[in-house]
């Protein structure tokens, strides 16, 4: 066995593990707070990728393209606050009407806010694939065998990096401070959580603006680390990232991280050693396994069936 | 619309505050994905900056939420009229310059419209007056009450069309029968209408896996899917005959929906929606990759076209040994012919599927469905094998779909995986939902709603979509539970189903 090749493709699979895991935050985060499935949430993660884009474009138009870190913080910061303005107004008109009524309702309204936000970027943004050059590049080469050398780039220590801040900092923050505090109250009974004085909407509300915030982070990720965007990407990574967030035990943050990765690892090691067309094919059927034999996923907590 | 605000006034100052929040929200969600413009160039991407996208989205948020805030304080509906007018000019102007976006700075458009020609002056008039009469008509008095979704004319419509769902299904029959009657020249129209059929078939196929067996498919596409590459691969590998196949079709979808289902039935709710999605995609990988056998995203085309019942052909050229559809028929050869053949086999498997499902609620299985659709547990403890019970509904939909699949490969004459894409399964179950889950009638509805009207409007182009997702979620806000919401058990206990309605109806 070449333990190169393994290597690098475990390093990939971590890569593209971790950007899926940020965006299965989101959709762990919601369900678990409301229960349903925001379909829209891999929209959001496609803006978020354009606003970085635009973001960038901006910059080189300034002319401070040639400071990187400069550029890149600003990515970041705009991509994160002009994204989660669309996660809070997806919430705001499309679900919290539709608040404890009817289940499929909110699904159906959700699957159209998602056809509504994609063709809204197509339109106003064109239907061509956006392609920006690369701006972090070289890595380290880590091992050298005698046909293959193991690379890790900077970009991919970046995004590994990052993503795992960016999970202590949200952990901390849902577990000490009074936001989440409040946020696992409303996820245990929001009726009670209100009559207690928690501002339910409110916290609603965060919890998707967090979850937006996040996918935006792995859009600009996403945006750097491939160099290509376009209007559609927002479908296979959604469900692919939701069906992480299901694999990792819907409703826990680890659980998210860790379907994340494993999603991840699962195609960069399909592509690599069987074939690349299937791998959408092994994720989903590593989900169909999972779900037969755990039902509420690796990290879950099993659901009582109450009558 | 919150109920909070509506019990006292609202000081002017903090009306402004709202308004400016809103404005506020509105400049940041466009500013760069409508003000920004990224162009591909030789060189790479360039910007190009049209801030009066930006200054549009602005102004009929704002305006927008004046209305709403006009209507929460109970101000005079005429202006509110006025004020939803104005946000609609605003969108419109916004629509339009997305189209022509040459003339940046230019006038409004709607000003630009109506200082042409006296025509264009009318057409703009109508066009105000006709978006005024709907806020003005749609409005309440003053409702500072927020209103639920059963107000009294609806609950009225309710009642005459529970008491009178016999009566209605039996026209819409006789309409859809005399449609090719009426339109038989209009060829788009005939199209237009098959196309409607399908939905209508699908629609009442997977009803009976959402509507009444409570099961969550996202996936459906995978049957329609199959039934139609077992068709086209039957009837080209083994030439055997559309009449053949198509029982062939529904039998292949129905045992793929069997082993598809066996392993993951027991799943539920969302667990179950995320699974069958999983399905839809999984199908959709293998028929792009199979190229050997499904020719890949290259599709199959040339699939044979169906005979009159294997007694005549509806080509020109009547190949040897086979008569024509006309001379058959004693008439001229006309190419409508096979249109309107095309649409009553479609409009006869439809009613096959609506004519089964009726039948099939009120027999045990029916029953058990419904049953554990509301209880699952109770029916387990009565002895119902929840497994066995869905197993057969998600079979029985899914050969519906078989069918449905079947006719759309014959009357395309071509399919590819790209037919076969999740947006059709979310368009289907948007159908179901819609229509008011369970209710026959209601899928019609919403089938004509859903796709004979974005059909009508094909010279919107791309704005099809946006408009299609943003009135799937207005439908959804409006009313919750489906176009007709319906969804007693078909039986009762101790109560007629008239005693019910009048019940409800106080």
């Amino acid at each position: 066995m070449d333990w190169a090749y393994f290597l690098q493709q475990l390093i990939n699979g971590l890569t593209l593990g971790a950007i899926y895991g940020l965006i299965a935050i989101g959709y762990t985060m919601v369900y678990g707070i409301i229960g349903m499935i925001n379909f829209a949430h891999g929209e959001i993660y496609m803006i978020g990728a354009f606003h970085s884009l635009i973001t960038f474009l901006i910059c080189q138009a300034a002319g401070i393209s040639g400071i990187l870190p400069l550029t890149l913080l600003l990515m970041l910061f705009v991509s994160m606050v002009l994204t989660s303005i669309y996660g809070w107004g997806v919430e705001r008109v499309a679900y919290r009407p539709l608040r404890g009524s009817f289940r499929l309702a909110a699904l159906i309204s959700a699957i159209g806010m998602s056809i509504f936000l994609q063709n809204f970027v197509q339109i106003s943004q064109g239907a061509r694939v956006k392609p920006m050059q690369p701006l972090i590049e070289g890595g380290i080469t880590m091992m050298k065998s005698a046909n293959f050398d193991v690379q890790l780039s900077y970009m991919q220590i970046i995004i590994i990096v990052l993503t795992f801040v960016l999970m202590v900092v949200f952990s901390t923050l849902i577990a000490k401070t009074s936001l989440g505090r409040a946020q696992r109250a409303c996820e245990q009974d929001r009726t009670m959580a209100g009559l207690l004085g928690v501002n339910v909407d409110r916290t609603i509300s965060t919890t998707f603006v967090m979850g937006a915030a996040l996918a935006s982070v792995a859009g600009m990720m996403v945006t750097l680390y491939y160099g290509v965007i376009d209007f559609y990407i927002g479908f296979l990574a959604g469900v692919k990232a939701f069906t992480a967030a299901v694999l990792g035990g819907i409703g826990s943050l680890p659980g998210a991280m860790l379907g994340g990765l494993l999603i991840g690892l699962i195609e960069a090691f399909w592509s690599g050693y069987l074939t690349i067309e299937y791998k959408d094919v092994a994720t989903f059927g590593i989900l169909v396994l999972v779900l037969i034999f755990r039902p509420w996923g690796l990290l879950g907590k099993p659901e009582v069936e109450k009558v | 619309m919150s109920s909070a605000f509506a019990s006292s006034r609202t000081s002017g100052s903090e009306i402004v505050k709202e308004l400016a929040f809103f404005a506020v929200i509105a400049l940041l969600m466009s500013v760069m994905i409508l003000g920004v413009e990224t162009v591909d160039r030789p060189t790479g991407l360039e910007l190009a900056v049209r801030w009066d996208l930006v200054l549009i989205a602005i102004g009929s948020t704002v305006i927008g939420r004046l209305a709403l805030i006009i209507r929460r304080e109970g101000i005079s509906r005429l202006v509110q009229a006025l004020m939803i007018t104005l946000a609609a000019v605003c969108v419109f102007e916004m629509f339009v310059r997305f189209r022509d976006m040459d003339d940046r700075w230019a006038s409004p458009v709607v000003l630009d419209m109506a200082v042409g020609s006296f025509t264009s002056i009318v057409v703009t008039v109508c066009f105000l007056a006709i978006v005024f009469a709907i806020a003005y008509f749609s409005m309440k008095e003053k409702s500072a009450v927020v209103v639920d979704e059963s107000t009294k004319i609806s609950s009225k419509i309710q009642v005459a069309y529970r008491s009178n769902t016999k009566k209605i299904g039996l026209i819409g029959i006789i309409f859809f029968f005399i449609f090719p009657l009426i339109f038989g020249e209009n060829r788009s129209a005939i199209d237009l209408a098959t196309l409607v059929m399908i939905y209508i078939m699908l629609g009442w196929g997977l009803n009976i896996v959402v509507g009444l067996a409570g099961l969550l498919d996202l996936g459906y596409v995978a049957f329609y899917a199959v039934g139609a590459y077992s068709y086209a691969l039957l009837s080209q590998n083994f030439d055997l005959s559309f009449w053949l196949c198509l029982p062939l079709a529904g039998i292949f979808a129905a045992s793929f929906g069997i082993i598809l289902g066996f392993p993951v039935l027991r799943l539920r709710g969302d667990y179950l929606a995320i699974v069958t999605l999983g399905f839809g995609e999984i199908i959709r990988v293998i028929l792009i990759n199979w190229y050997d056998l499904t020719g890949g995203p290259d599709g199959i085309s040339s699939i044979e076209r169906p005979s009159f019942f294997g007694l005549a052909e509806f080509s020109r050229r009547v190949p040897e040994g086979s008569i024509g559809f006309g001379d058959l028929m004693g008439i001229e050869y006309s190419s409508m012919h096979r249109l309107i053949f095309l649409y009553y086999l479609i409009l006869i498997l439809a009613l096959v599927t609506n004519f089964v499902t009726m039948r099939l609620r009120k027999l045990p299985i029916g029953r058990a469905w419904e049953a554990l659709r509301e209880d699952e547990i109770a029916c387990r403890s009565l002895g119902i094998n929840p497994t066995n019970t869905k197993l057969s509904a998600f079979a029985i939909g899914a050969m519906f779909g078989g069918f449905a699949g079947a006719f759309f490969a014959t009357r395309q004459g071509f399919i590819s995986p790209e037919s076969f894409t999740f947006l059709e399964s979310a368009v289907i179950l948007a159908i179901v939902v819609m229509g008011g889950m369970g209710s026959q009638i209601g899928v019609v509805l919403a089938a004509v709603v859903m796709i004979g009207f974005p059909e009508m409007f094909r010279e919107l182009a791309e704005y099809r979509m946006l408009i299609f997702g943003a009135g799937m979620v207005a439908i959804m806000l409006w009313r919750p539970r489906g176009l007709l919401s319906f969804r007693d058990p078909t039986i009762l206990l101790n109560m007629s189903k008239k005693e019910k309605v009048a019940g409800e109806a106080k």
